[in-house]
């Protein structure tokens, strides 16, 4: 089992994320977290997909991707040539027998913010590769975890290369 | 000029060179019927008895023609009537544009009456589908549908419009038919490891699927096979894309294929397959099929290279166009070891061949081959008698045997041999079985109304024949509810519905019913006698390899 990433450049027009995701599980792909958003065009709009499996899910994933006609481009992303970043929203309890002090240092080290604070409870932000925002939940699980949201990843490719500029379909 | 959504609709039709359509009428379609009745001497529409056979019928025009198949529906149940006829012509590649009508959009999302969210309900089953917002759209949407259902891979597309934009008007320019997406051939590269590896192969096999009939490959594909001194399998699907008595011609593999072709298929050392797709039907057990084989698979849908095997070279491109160029690259190959085998095989095949004695299947098939012209038409249900019917038939033209093939779609064709006889304008014939014709024997009102010439042999032997043999070798001949013992009266039936028809219970009889009904003017339907006992082999049980196959 490898981890994937894909981005998909899709019409910006209703029904177009449920079309691709139907396709995804029909074919039974193992989807680990998808984002879809508006691009630097009106008209188009951008999924990203993360999701586990071999060389010939991924080309399969691909492949059955491209016989959707709202796609328009799609660029398999890979860790080595491209920027990575999901976005965390924490909420620890907080109150007596928590280390203040502790939390503090936890989310100093992982330049996660503290976006809101009350005596009972903390809510801590953070943006970062998928591992560590994986690694930070793990450092808080030794607090009380109230609650945990995360948005999936976001990946653009790093130098001139745009998803635009590929002509695969 | 100005015109309403409804006339839009007709004459976009018309303008994407659509002559005939069939449909079923209903509330929110009606502006579209009575445009219809307007244009009704520039596009005929078949009414049928009931959308399933409407979209079968459709399927079975395009599947005969080639042409983009149309079939036009209500809302609501009229709608989901159609969806059995979609899924089939999904699985097998086949150009429709089906037409919904719905609520108006003011009333869409209120559970209205007859309201169905049908491009949700067939999103798994088109190419694509559209929920036309505004009249403005509605010319446009159809040219694309006919382009998208056209194109590369052919399948179907559904276009759904609220009767808020039939009503309304616009201004419509005709334009002309929507041209389906430029062919392209694989990329050189691939041609080039595809013909080193062909070049280097002993005992190579040419696997003929659907995909070279929408191609229209059919030189091409034979061809390859003298290039290279191959033998010529197909799938189901690929029936009558290569003629019949074509010397090199061993007949559908798979679980119930040929011997010959089927053992060929296991043996050879390189499978080049064109426009099929390794269905479990075809290959069997996967992982054994995949060992001592390379195979070089050429499909216009990149998605089916390595899907259901592992392919050594995939070449995604159109099969004409690639064929033309890889024929070229390749060496004439002179092969007696192979060819030798391959006669071994053809005569351990002729041992078991029925031909003799009196009415059985295979008889019956071999009576109904010489009726058949280059042009007839033979659409299938599903069960044996699609498989004796695979087997036995005759075909020298393409497009001339028209089954459910990935589906599987009992019901199915009754509707499709009327669509095939009004696409090809000559007579066709249905092979059927008394299960599947008991799902959409209505349609032989359509037969009668419509004067279409139509042959039904139905193989009647009172029981659900496949399931039968499946129970009788797999489920220790428990037969649960597959004895259909059933009093229907064929003949009766067939006279019912204005037609004529007949009973054949002896060889004899078989031969003067079917002289009888291909010399009639109208729908003419057989009930042949066949044992329940009577299985269809070779068979490769499901799962197994060819090793498993039994004979007899």
């Amino acid at each position: 089992m490898k981890r994937y990433t894909v981005a998909v450049l899709v019409k910006n027009e209703y029904g177009v994320l449920n079309r691709v995701t139907s396709m995804f599980r029909r074919r039974r792909f193992n989807i680990l977290a998808l984002t879809v958003s508006e691009t630097e065009t009106p008209e188009l709009s951008r999924i990203t997909v993360l999701f586990d499996g071999d060389d010939g899910n991924e080309e399969q994933l691909v492949n059955q991707l491209y016989k959707l006609p709202d796609v328009k481009s799609i660029k398999e992303l890979h860790s080595d040539d491209s920027v990575s970043a999901e976005l965390l929203l924490i909420k620890v309890k907080n109150g007596d027998g928590v280390g203040e002090g502790i939390l503090r240092a936890a989310a100093n080290a992982f330049d996660a913010k503290i976006v809101d604070y009350t005596k009972e409870t903390v809510i801590m932000q953070m943006t970062g590769e998928r591992d560590r925002i994986d690694a930070f939940i793990d450092l808080m699980r030794g607090f009380e975890i109230l609650e945990i949201c995360r948005t999936g990843i976001v990946s653009l490719e790093r130098g001139e290369v745009t998803i635009r500029k590929v002509t695969n379909i | 000029m100005k015109l309403t959504g409804a006339d839009i609709l007709v004459r976009t039709l018309i303008e994407q060179g659509c002559k005939t359509v069939f449909g079923y009428p209903g509330g929110q379609i009606l502006n579209v019927y009575d445009s219809l009745y307007k244009y009704g001497d520039e596009i005929t529409h078949v009414l049928a008895a009931h959308e399933q056979g409407a979209a079968h019928a459709a399927d079975g025009y395009a599947r005969s023609t080639g042409k983009v198949g149309v079939v036009i529906a209500t809302s609501g149940p009229g709608a989901t009537n159609l969806v059995t006829g979609i899924a089939t012509a999904m699985l097998d590649s086949v150009p429709l544009v089906a037409i919904t009508g719905n609520v108006g959009s003011d009333s869409i999302g209120r559970d209205s009456f007859q309201e169905i969210d049908i491009t949700g309900v067939t999103l798994p089953i088109t190419k694509h589908n559209y929920f036309v917002g505004s009249v403005e759209e509605l010319a446009d949407t159809l040219r694309e549908a006919f382009r998208i259902a056209s194109s590369g891979r052919p399948g179907p597309v559904l276009v759904d419009v609220p009767k808020n934009v039939q009503i309304s008007s616009c201004e419509y320019e005709p334009l002309p038919p929507a041209l389906p997406d430029e062919k392209f051939a694989a990329k050189d590269i691939r041609v080039e490891q595809a013909a080193e590896l062909i070049n280097s192969s002993v005992r190579p096999y040419v696997y003929v699927g659907g995909g070279v009939i929408s191609a229209g490959a059919y030189d091409e594909a034979i061809a390859l096979a003298e290039t290279i001194d191959a033998p010529i399998g197909c799938s189901l699907m690929g029936i009558s894309a290569v003629p019949t008595k074509n010397p090199r011609f061993l007949g559908m593999q798979g679980m119930h294929g040929h011997y010959a072709s089927s053992v060929a298929f296991s043996e050879s050392d390189c499978i080049i397959a064109l426009g099929g797709r390794f269905n479990d039907r075809v290959t069997g057990d996967r992982e054994k099929f995949n060992e001592k084989k390379h195979i070089v698979h050429i499909d216009v849908d990149g998605s089916e290279l390595g899907k259901n095997v592992t392919v050594e070279v995939g070449l995604r491109g159109d099969l004409k166009l690639t064929l033309e160029k890889l024929i070229k690259l390749l060496s004439k190959k002179h092969l007696p070891a192979w060819q030798a085998r391959i006669g071994e095989l053809k005569a351990v095949e002729s041992q078991y061949s029925c031909d003799k004695g009196g009415l059985n299947p295979h008889t019956a098939m071999y009576a109904l081959n010489e009726f058949l012209g280059e042009n007839t038409a033979v659409a299938t249900d599903v069960g044996q008698h699609q498989m004796w019917a695979a087997q036995d038939l005759s075909f020298s033209k393409p497009r001339r045997f028209i089954s459910s093939g990935g589906l599987g779609t009992m019901g199915f064709g009754m509707g499709a041999a009327i669509g095939a006889a009004i696409g090809s304008g000559e007579r066709s014939v249905l092979v059927t079985g008394d299960g599947s014709f008991g799902m959409n024997l209505n349609e032989l009102a359509t037969a009668v109304s419509y004067r279409v010439p139509l042959v039904v042999l139905i193989m009647n032997n009172g029981v659900l024949g496949m399931v039968r043999q499946w129970q009788t070798l797999f489920f220790g001949k428990r037969y649960s509810n597959t004895v259909l013992a059933r009093k229907t009266d064929f003949t009766a039936l067939a006279k019912a519905f204005g037609a004529e028809g007949e009973r054949a219970e002896t060889l004899g009889e078989l031969k003067s019913a079917l002289y009888h009904a291909f010399s009639y003017d109208g729908a003419y339907v057989i009930d042949c006698a066949v044992d329940k006992d009577e299985m269809v082999f070779p068979m490769v049980p499901p799962g197994a390899s060819v090793e498993n196959l039994i004979l007899k």
